[in-house]
């Protein structure tokens, strides 16, 4: 009878092309979804429910890759004679926050980059993550941005975690005429994009205009 | 004449209090050598220093923040503002950032377990039995 291996003696490090099928996330989504709007009464509250569903994976996913960055810039080979220690920054800015999530989480968890990282023009506290096809509703009819409160929940997590209060929405623009769209193949192609839009809190705004200094 | 051995605590602080605490004595001798509140308040009031190099030091281990007396406050910030804080007297950075990785390693490894919620308390009795081990090997 062998012992059970405890996730204490799992390794962090996966290999490079470790991915979960999308049919198989679609299904289990789906049925998350549906668990939850059998038991809302409202829109809002189903985008409460998935918010706070991807909240605590937002967490988690900030510690996992935090880590794994540490690693692999610890396995390169060095360039110059000195040692290569370990890289164990922390992100501590807005903007390098920002970048962390819309390059390595979307990478992580979507398997390519967000589309991109704009800050709003009308308001100082906000910025704006797009995504031409977010999974969580890639299989959704008509495209209604509650399925994307989920991710706006990991988003959120992710800020929270690392210091940076902040209300993360989830909203759908129109695709422009020229913009290239990186559909499914299979799929028609979308009309509409996600934006996901990010609001920090006043004393996050604060800190990092003092840093700035 | 018999070196000041003072007894090392190694703390794991959340959001609000300490999420795990292990002790961490060389020599068996139960007298005044054991944990006492004032270790716990001198790691409490290190917290404060913790919180103003958040932000204006960018690398994980902060090496010492604070000393009191003979003892110093040794901190490592994870990315998600877990603190692990060791109280010790005189013990070199290198043999600290050591323990501070392995221990990062294994709180990694413990919150991907999808039944443990972020800045809760760390009950596990095999990650309890595993800072002892690394404890032993690095701090002693």
């Amino acid at each position: 009878m062998s012992k059970p291996t405890s996730i204490l003696d799992r390794q962090i490090m996966r290999p490079k092309n470790d991915q979960v099928s999308m049919s198989a996330f679609a299904y289990l989504y789906s049925e998350l979804v549906q668990y939850h709007q059998t038991r809302v009464s409202s829109i809002s509250e189903l985008e409460q429910r998935l918010s706070s569903s991807g909240y605590g994976v937002g967490f988690k996913v900030l510690e996992l890759l935090a880590y794994r960055s540490k690693e692999q810039s610890h396995l390169t080979p060095p360039i110059s004679h000195t040692v290569d220690k370990p890289k164990t920054k922390r992100e501590t800015r807005i903007m390098a926050i920002l970048q962390f999530i819309s390059s390595a989480v979307w990478k992580s968890l979507f398997g390519r980059p967000a589309d991109s990282l704009e800050k709003s023009i009308d308001h100082a506290d906000e910025y704006m993550i797009f995504d031409c096809n977010p999974i969580t509703s890639n299989f959704v009819s008509v495209h209604q941005s509650s399925a994307d409160a989920y991710i706006s929940g990991i988003i959120a997590g992710v800020l929270e975690g690392a210091g940076f209060s902040a209300r993360v929405s989830a909203h759908t623009v129109d695709v422009e005429e020229g913009e290239s769209r990186n559909g499914y193949i299979g799929l028609p192609s979308r009309k509409d994009k996600a934006v996901f839009l990010v609001k920090f809190a006043e004393k996050v705004l604060q800190r990092d205009t003092a840093l700035e200094r | 004449m018999n070196k000041q051995e003072s007894p090392l605590l190694f703390l794991i602080v959340g959001r609000n209090e300490p999420l795990y605490s292990s002790e961490f004595i060389s020599n068996q001798k139960p007298t005044s050598d054991s944990i006492t509140r004032q270790h716990y308040f001198v790691m409490h009031s290190a917290l404060d220093l913790v919180d103003k190099f958040a932000f204006t030091y960018p690398q994980m281990y902060l090496k010492t923040v604070d000393k009191v007396n003979h003892q110093m406050v040794s901190v490592f910030l994870t990315a998600s503002h877990v603190k692990f804080m060791v109280l010790h007297s005189g013990k070199g950075d290198d043999v600290l950032k050591q323990f501070f990785m392995e221990v990062y390693e294994l709180y990694v490894k413990l919150s991907m377990n999808p039944f443990y919620q972020f800045d809760t308390h760390i009950t596990s009795k095999d990650f309890d039995d595993r800072v002892r081990v690394l404890g032993m090997r690095y701090l002693l």
